[in-house]
């Protein structure tokens, strides 16, 4: 395919000219943000019928945060994700390391049952964690819950850990191998440090994904471990004021940001050489 | 079908990274085989017990009517009859997560192509903006477009405004749920399928041109076989969760639209029909699986067709 490389300058100048593709493309990312646009403009409105714009407003941002409730789910929320984010990044570093040294059909084998929560339907799994849960005695709560999550933030997590593994120069190991390290040593020394940026990441990935998710809280959270999305779910199912836009607001604030900076440290290059 | 996740693996095993040992593997192996694995094994097992006379859960008795139920319905009179009920929410489930895979697809190709063949810097940008709604959450997503399709909504004032309809009701209708399952899924399409353009060399295309090609002839000769396999990856990214799917059913179809996991929920929940549940859970996963399976056979048929 690369007989003919393609050079930095050249113009793909009837293609960029297919007739209604931007045209679409441009239709498309307005589409991909006008709804969640929506949301944030309502949050603002005054008038207690989230359609209807009077005028401007902060009330639903107050009203939000002085409900004990709301306040609850976002803590609940917040435990779990960050409970979930600290043990799933450590089993995709784990995973990501063993991963590299197993043989092919392991490896296959492994990724396999790693990406296994992106393919199995969720409600199925869920289900199936409450049926487990009740079966063992495990009592619904935030245990339970971080358990659930962490297995499905592992392969989010695992994502840029090992992107970033897969870049890395060799020679900085075989260098620290060579001037005597133990294994031990280069992890935390080399390791460690080259992968850190993958490492955080997938760590803010599994964050954003921990404190998204819906279905799988929805049938484990027990009452006292509600989550913020659960509680949206409730609110958004007995119709009740814009407050819910705001809750929103607030949840796709949190995770963007999370997004952005994951992404960016996604896109950092390790400075050392090139590989091989 | 291949995940995401497969990034080529390290040759040279001696000179790994860290010099760590496979083993390392084995912890979040075997914490996943058990997260995940004891949950599908609990479902298979609850399809085949009864159910008890009240309260949730099961009672430990073997119960085979579950998996027949799907099908035949048990009259007051004792009489049984085929039940199409829940045919048609497989059904359901099939169509428009079926609809949503060409929806999605319609709209990701120009897409896809399009932001191609930008700038690189330009490129990296759209590429974000295509991905940042695809990791926000999904019930969110879910209710924005439901504030939008709202009659009271802006999309129902430009209708009326514009003299279109005076009772502009979409919401909960087929239509609005299959709006939100395409809105959901449109990054899942586009992503492979850009992933597989940027690769191409475009100049391929310019050549096609050069030799008197039409545009159309263009894209349909040469470039879309040339990203075919994202495009199959595209439709494994969303066909098989979209059969999946519940809360666009949900909060946008109003209950008229009821795919296998809206049933798998409820029977979860109000109805307390746990083993009925399960043979729906263990249904779905059999949907799943065989989808994955056609589709990668798809894929592994075309790989071979070409060689």
């Amino acid at each position: 395919m690369n007989l003919l490389k393609r050079g930095p300058s050249t113009r793909l100048v009837n293609l960029r000219n297919f007739p209604f593709f931007s045209v679409i493309s441009y239709f498309v990312l307005f589409v991909l943000y006008a709804p969640l646009v929506l949301v944030i403009f309502y949050s603002f409105n005054m008038n207690r019928t989230a359609q209807i714009w009077t005028g401007f407003s902060t009330r639903w941002y107050t009203d939000v945060f002085t409900n004990t409730n709301v306040v609850r789910a976002l803590k609940n929320s917040l435990i779990v994700a960050s409970a979930a984010t600290i043990l799933s990044t450590a089993l995709a570093i784990a995973a990501a390391l063993g991963l590299l040294r197993m043989g092919r059909r392991g490896s296959t084998f492994a990724i396999g049952l790693l990406g296994a929560p992106l393919i199995i339907p969720e409600i199925v799994s869920a289900v199936g964690t409450l049926g487990f849960f009740l079966f063992v005695g495990i009592p619904l709560g935030h245990i339970g819950l971080i358990v659930a999550h962490t297995a499905f933030c592992v392969p989010f997590a695992m994502l840029p850990i090992r992107a970033r593994l897969v870049s890395l120069d060799r020679s900085s190991f075989e260098a620290a191998a060579d001037l005597g390290a133990n294994e031990w040593k280069i992890f935390t020394r080399v390791t460690l440090p080259l992968l850190a940026p993958g490492i955080m990441a997938g760590a803010l990935l599994a964050f954003a994904i921990s404190l998204d998710d819906f279905i799988t809280s929805f049938f484990i959270a027990g009452p006292g471990s509600t989550t913020l999305p659960v509680y949206i779910f409730g609110m958004i199912r007995s119709n009740v004021t814009p407050a819910i836009n705001a809750l929103s607001t607030l949840l796709l604030l949190v995770s963007g940001l999370t997004l952005i900076l994951s992404y960016t440290l996604s896109l950092e290059r390790p400075k050392t050489g090139s590989s091989t | 079908m291949t995940l995401d996740l497969s990034l080529p693996t390290a040759h040279d095993d001696s000179k790994a990274p860290g010099k760590t040992s496979k083993w390392l593997a084995a912890v979040p192996l075997a914490f996943l085989s058990f997260t995940v694995g004891i949950p599908l094994i609990i479902i298979f097992v609850y399809s085949f017990l009864a159910r008890p006379s009240m309260g949730v859960g099961v009672i430990w008795k073997l119960d085979l009517t579950h998996y027949v139920k799907i099908f035949v319905q048990d009259k007051l009179d004792g009489t049984r009859s085929f039940d199409t009920r829940y045919l048609k929410v497989i059904w359901n489930s099939f169509f428009y997560s079926g609809l949503t895979t060409v929806g999605t697809m319609v709209l990701a190709i120009p897409v896809a192509l399009w932001i191609a063949t930008r700038d690189p810097r330009k490129r990296i940008l759209l590429v974000f903006l295509v991905t940042l709604p695809f990791w926000t959450s999904i019930l969110i997503r879910t209710y924005a477009i439901r504030q939008l399709l709202d009659e009271k909504g802006v999309l129902g004032k430009i209708a009326t405004t514009l003299g279109f309809s005076d009772n502009f009701q979409i919401l909960y209708t087929p239509t609005s749920t299959i709006i939100g399952l395409v809105y959901t899924f449109l990054p899942f399409m586009i992503l492979p399928i850009y992933a597989s353009a940027e690769r191409f060399d475009f100049r391929f295309a310019e050549a096609g041109f050069d030799l008197g090609a039409r545009k159309m002839t263009v894209l349909f000769r040469i470039v879309l076989p040339q990203i075919a396999p994202g495009i199959i990856a595209g439709i494994a990214l969303v066909f098989i969760p979209g059969l999946g799917s519940f809360l666009q059913p949900d909060m946008l179809g109003g209950g008229k639209t009821n795919m296998i996991a809206n049933v798998v929920a409820n029977n979860y929940g109000q109805a307390r029909n746990w083993p009925f549940g399960s043979a729906l859970s263990v249904l779905l996963c059999l949907i799943t699986l065989l989808a994955t399976l056609m589709i990668s056979l798809a894929a592994r048929k075309r790989k071979e067709a070409k060689v």
